[in-house]
């Protein structure tokens, strides 16, 4: 596609993920961008929380740089190269972070490039962002996947840093407005485990006009390589994952509110 | 989505496990019987044309070969006593065999029991072919240099067809269901009354219809037997459903293959004679089953339609067809064993497609041929499937269902791409969109071809290494002269010089082939499987003395890969950054780039240099052997400077950019390096008056050829397997499976007439539910859609992770995938690699 001044904006990723095939529809590519608000404990991709490049050193003890600017011409390129299997899975462009909400220009630009070569959107998003922003970059969104990770104040604080009330506001907004709204509950031990939490957040789903679906995702710890590879501590220590069993009894409760409710995106 | 993998299977027949339990209950024994009668027949029939003999001992075979119906069988004829035995060809080759008796048995790939009342019978009658194989008199038509580069210095192989017979064939087994063999007697009867005494080929064409004639009857009068056998079965038997199916058995038998199929039990039966009796008369593998769906299904449809028959009837007997086709067996000599490792015998079958007419030819038997592969979990047939635009998405959603539970089938094939490809040949439109699968990936117009397409394995990456070398090896000049290193001061220099050395090659090679080909036109005839295939009978010759339509010879070009990889570094390091010379290559690469050697090459270098210093008077003892070891396994005999600078190469080779990551200048140099093979392959003939058609494969042979080339400049280290398929080299592509797709179908296919071969390996988690099996679907329609030829899969279990943890060089591409979450396997630790074996193990 020749440049145009969409092409030329340029952001701020640290991870372009092909044949991603659980972030929405179909086959998809994840685009991560750079910087998030929050800083929830179990977070994998801990390398994209700060908007300046960090340095990740592999095991091995060879350093790779998360942090690349680039244009969002380029990067389209980039996704365009899986366009067939796009378009055979009914797939396309997933804008992930971080928080892509704090790019709100560059996601934009994605978006909307995308739209402009016949490839789908979704984002996954926490939906901390102004009315406004929400507002010029929900209609170039195809699916959203909405993370309500607690509906309590206090523990939203205490695990992620900032309160839910600005997300949970944002949630009625979106439902309006989305095309396609999918809700998922990372399901963390010791934070939202319990069936009451579960209960809770999925009657507050249900209870939003136009979500389509809830979607459990099991807590993992495969990001805690990642905090050693940036020289932190895995701020969830080896708590141990949750069972299968459990899951499955959540996945009941979550039922409870109506919606079709799955484990895993 | 729901899952609907419940819509998938049908109950499968207890009969079935047990069928599969009793195969495999003991390990292959090689049997002595048919080289006894064959040579029996031989030294009756000395003075007869050749063709005459073979059916001769063919008919001779047919009558006397022991014969048994194994507990539970519904369809019968085993052409060894045990389970998964084999009979043995001396008419090819048998010097191999009697130096292997002892060793047969504990070798590494495919290993089979001989017993000794078995060893002495053979020793008794393999004089008697002394001077008499077709491997023999292939040596002798051979050039001399051509066979001393064939035999000894790992370049090309063409030793399938050397040792033993060719197959790779299909056949019309639609017209023994019609007609029957007495059908085909009639046709060959008709041509003999019209064949005039004055008909300058009246001594070919008389003596070919008439081996025709004797070949039917011998296929008739085998089936008689096992009529008669089953009818004394039945009279022992005391279980009376048992004994009814003892009956049937024997009124299918005295039916089938002598006249048509009346019923859809009768064409499973004669179906089986014919596939069985294509593997008794000779060696050669890959005897492919074609589209079985299509010629069997007017027997099921009419049997369903009449309610003779229901959908679990039908689907055991084609569960028992596929536990036969396990059944047959095939000994071959320890080297090619490696090749083809895994008793394979190749028996391609295909289901799906698009009929003569361009419509969508796919049927209930499609459907049931996936779900006997379902049922039954063995590595025959190798079950294929067509794709085209208009495949029904059902169709291949169960074919995913079946990749998923990770036994390597289905292989998937690209109508798109393979009709035009075979229509550049010649071939009409009608005939190419009836297009089947022969042996592992090459396609085929059934019935009318002999395709030879397994003809070679041609080593892409030795040619560099004789560039390097100015056309030594082994101290002998072989190849051209290509000029000193410092001669070749431009890259485009360096690359002519490689094309002239692998030029030179495809020429020897050629003329290996062909001189093989024309040996089983003379000593090895099949009269039996020319009476199946179009317009033998109308030009009285047989398949071997190019009686059919179509006639190519295939041999396949293998390390891509490797070479564009190489040929990228060379031009990069050595000619763009100028930061090493092509003598810095050289010495590096004789020098391994500075790593030692392990495995099976290390145990070879030890005992070379053990033998090397024995012979020079060195008096050796276990220790000394030991110390030379441990040098040849940790290179400790290389100055620690020069170690550096090798490896300083090696991981600057390592760092370019590499084929299989999507990257559009490399897979565009790929594809150039790909002509650089099949370009000069088209421009020969064979003595059948067909043409040359490459293929970009080495079935398992980029194991053993790569353990006979030695470090290369894409940082291959010395030994070592060289890339499988058109694929990246292990580990070198890490963008994923899409990536790893889109750079493959980059390749021009289309010119690559005798198949490619795309491996891919797989998590099952990318695949779980029905939503990840239309994903899969798409992976797979995506890449065709790019004109990509085939794709198949392995599916990645427990053990390929545990493998994984312990040989990370080998998994460097390894993604894995969990909830979201993806990451290179082989980077996370020790303690999250166990999670996710964990988690494959529960199939996510």
């Amino acid at each position: 596609m020749a440049e145009n001044a969409l092409s030329r904006v340029r952001g701020r990723i640290f991870d372009l993920q092909r044949f991603s095939v659980h972030d929405g529809p179909g086959i998809r590519t994840i685009v991560f961008l750079k910087g998030c608000m929050f800083r929830c404990r179990w977070c994998c991709n801990p390398e994209g929380q700060e908007f300046e490049p960090v340095t990740l050193k592999g095991k091995d003890g060879k350093e790779r740089l998360a942090g690349e600017d680039i244009t969002a011409g380029k990067v389209m390129e980039l996704v365009a190269q899986d366009a067939p299997y796009y378009a055979r899975s009914g797939g396309g462009l997933t804008l992930s972070g971080g928080e892509m909400l704090l790019q709100p220009d560059f996601a934009l630009a994605l978006l909307t490039l995308a739209h402009q070569m016949g490839i789908n959107t979704a984002v996954e998003t926490t939906g901390y962002a102004s009315r406004e922003t929400l507002a010029r970059l929900l209609p170039e969104i195809d699916y959203v996947l909405l993370d309500i990770k607690h509906m309590d104040a206090e523990k939203h604080m205490k695990f992620i840093g900032k309160d839910n009330k600005r997300v949970l506001e944002n949630a009625a907004f979106i439902a309006r407005h989305a095309h396609n709204l999918v809700v998922r509950v990372p399901t963390i031990p010791t934070f939202n485990d319990t069936e009451e939490e579960i209960r809770a957040i999925s009657r507050f789903a249900a209870s939003l006009d136009g979500v389509q679906a809830l979607h459990l995702l099991p807590y993992h710890r495969l990001g805690s390589d990642k905090y050693a590879a940036i020289g932190r501590s895995y701020p969830m220590g080896d708590l141990p994952l949750l069972s299968g069993e459990r899951m499955r009894r959540l996945l009941e409760v979550a039922e409870e509110s109506g919606l079709p409710c799955q484990i895993g995106g | 989505m729901q899952e609907t993998e419940t819509l998938f299977t049908l109950e499968k027949s207890a009969r079935i496990p047990k069928l599969v339990a009793d195969l495999y209950d003991h390990m292959p024994a090689i049997e002595s019987d048919r080289a006894v009668l064959l040579t029996e027949s031989y030294q009756q029939t000395e003075g007869l044309p050749i063709i005459r003999r073979r059916s001769a001992a063919f008919m001779h075979i047919c009558s006397h070969l022991p014969i048994t119906i194994r507990p539970g069988e519904l369809v019968v004829g085993s052409n060894a006593k045990t389970a998964r035995g084999c009979q043995t060809f001396p008419e090819y080759s048998y010097e191999w065999l009697e130096a292997e008796f002892d060793t047969v048995e504990n070798r590494e790939a495919d290993p089979f029991t001989i017993a000794e009342a078995d060893k002495e019978r053979l020793r008794k009658v393999h004089p008697y072919w002394k001077g008499k194989t077709t491997s023999e008199l292939a040596a002798s038509i051979m050039d001399s240099k051509v066979y001393d580069v064939f035999m000894n210095h790992g370049i090309f192989t063409v030793g399938n067809y050397f040792y033993n017979g060719v197959g790779h064939i299909c056949v019309d087994y639609g017209k023994v269901l019609r007609i029957g063999y007495e059908g085909i007697r009639r046709e060959a009867e008709d041509a003999l009354a019209k064949l005039s005494v004055g008909d300058g080929e009246h001594h070919r064409r008389y003596h070919f219809l008439l081996a025709v004639i004797e070949s039917c009857n011998a296929a008739i009068v085998y089936a008689n037997r096992y009529a008669d056998l089953a009818e004394q079965m039945a009279k022992e038997e005391k279980d009376p459903l048992r004994r009814e199916e003892l009956l049937q058995i024997a009124a299918n038998c005295r039916r089938v293959p002598a006249k048509g199929a009346e019923t859809f039990w009768q064409a499973c039966q004669s179906f089986w004679f014919v596939q069985m009796l294509l593997q008794t008369e000779g060696s050669g593998h890959s005897i492919s089953p074609g589209r079985f769906d299509q010629y069997m299904y007017p027997y099921y449809k009419k049997d369903k339609d009449a309610g003779k028959i229901t959908v679990e009837e039908a689907q055991e007997l084609l569960d028992c067809i596929w536990v036969k086709l396990n059944d047959l067996n095939k000994v071959r000599d320890a080297a090619s064993a490696e090749g083809f490792a895994g008793y394979g015998l190749f028996q391609n079958l295909i289901v799906g497609g698009q009929d003569e007419n361009g419509v969508d030819a796919t049927n209930d038997l499609s459907y049931m041929c996936l779900e006997a592969s379902i049922h039954v979990r063995l590595p025959q047939p190798s079950l294929s499937i067509r794709v085209w635009n208009g495949s029904p998405q059902s169709l291949l959603l169960k074919a995913a269902f079946l990749t998923r539970l990770g036994d390597g089938v289905p292989a998937f094939y690209n109508d798109e791409v393979i009709i035009p490809s075979m229509m550049s040949r010649g071939i009409s439109l009608e005939e190419a969109r009836n297009y089947c699968i022969i042996g592992c990936v090459e396609p085929q117009v059934p019935n009318r071809t002999d395709g030879w397409h397994d003809a070679a394995f041609f080593n892409m990456c030795r040619p560099v290494e004789l560039v390097f070398s100015n056309g030594v090896d082994k101290g002998k000049q072989i190849g051209p002269k290509t000029g000193e290193l410092s001669s070749l001061d431009t890259f485009e220099k360096f690359y002519e010089a490689y094309k002239t050395q692998q030029t030179h090659f495809i020429e020897y090679m050629v003329n290996a082939d062909n001189a093989v080909d024309a040996a089983h036109a003379t000593r090895c005839p099949l009269p039996f499987e020319s009476s199946m295939v179009d317009e033998c009978i109308n030009r009285g010759l047989a398949v071997e003395e190019g009686g059919t339509v179509y006639n190519f010879t295939g041999p396949q070009g293998f390390g891509i890969a490797n070479m564009t990889d190489a040929l990228s570094a060379i031009r990069t390091l050595v000619y763009e950054q100028k930061a090493y010379t092509l003598c810095d290559f050289k010495e590096a690469m004789e020098n391994n780039f500075g790593f030692g050697l392990t495995g099976k090459a290390a145990s070879k270098a030890t005992e070379e240099v053990a033998l090397a210093l024995a012979e020079a008077g060195v008096v050796l003892d276990e220790e000394k052997i030991r110390a030379i070891y441990t040098s040849v396994t940790t290179a400790d005999t290389i100055p620690a400077d020069k170690k550096a600078r090798y490896k300083k190469l090696y991981e600057d080779i390592h760092a370019l950019r590499k084929y299989g990551n999507d990257l559009a200048d490399v897979d565009a140099f790929a594809r150039d390096v790909a002509y650089t093979y099949t370009r000069v392959v088209e421009k020969y003939k064979n003595p059948r008056g067909g043409q040359y058609q490459a293929g970009l494969y080495p079935v398992s042979a980029n194991v053993p050829l790569g353990a006979q080339t030695g470090a290369t400049p894409d940082g291959r280290l010395a030994y070592t397997p060289i890339a499988d398929g058109v694929g990246p080299a292990s580990g070198r592509d890490t963008k994923g499976p899409t990536a790893t797709a889109n750079s493959v179908a980059k390749l021009d296919h289309g010119i690559a007439s005798n198949g490619t071969l795309f491996n891919q390996k797989f998590h099952p988690a990318a695949l779980s539910g029905t939503a990840g099996l239309m994903k899969f679907v798409s992976l797979i329609r995506g890449f065709f859609d790019q004109k990509g030829m085939h794709m198949q899969f392995n599916v990645v279990n427990r053990e390929t992770l545990l493998d994984a943890q312990a040989h990370p060089e080998n998994y460097r591409n390894l993604v894995v995938r969990v909830a979201g979450y993806s990451a290179l396997f082989t980077t996370l630790s020790r303690s999250l690699q166990d999670d996710i074996i964990n988690r494959t193990e529960q199939g996510f």
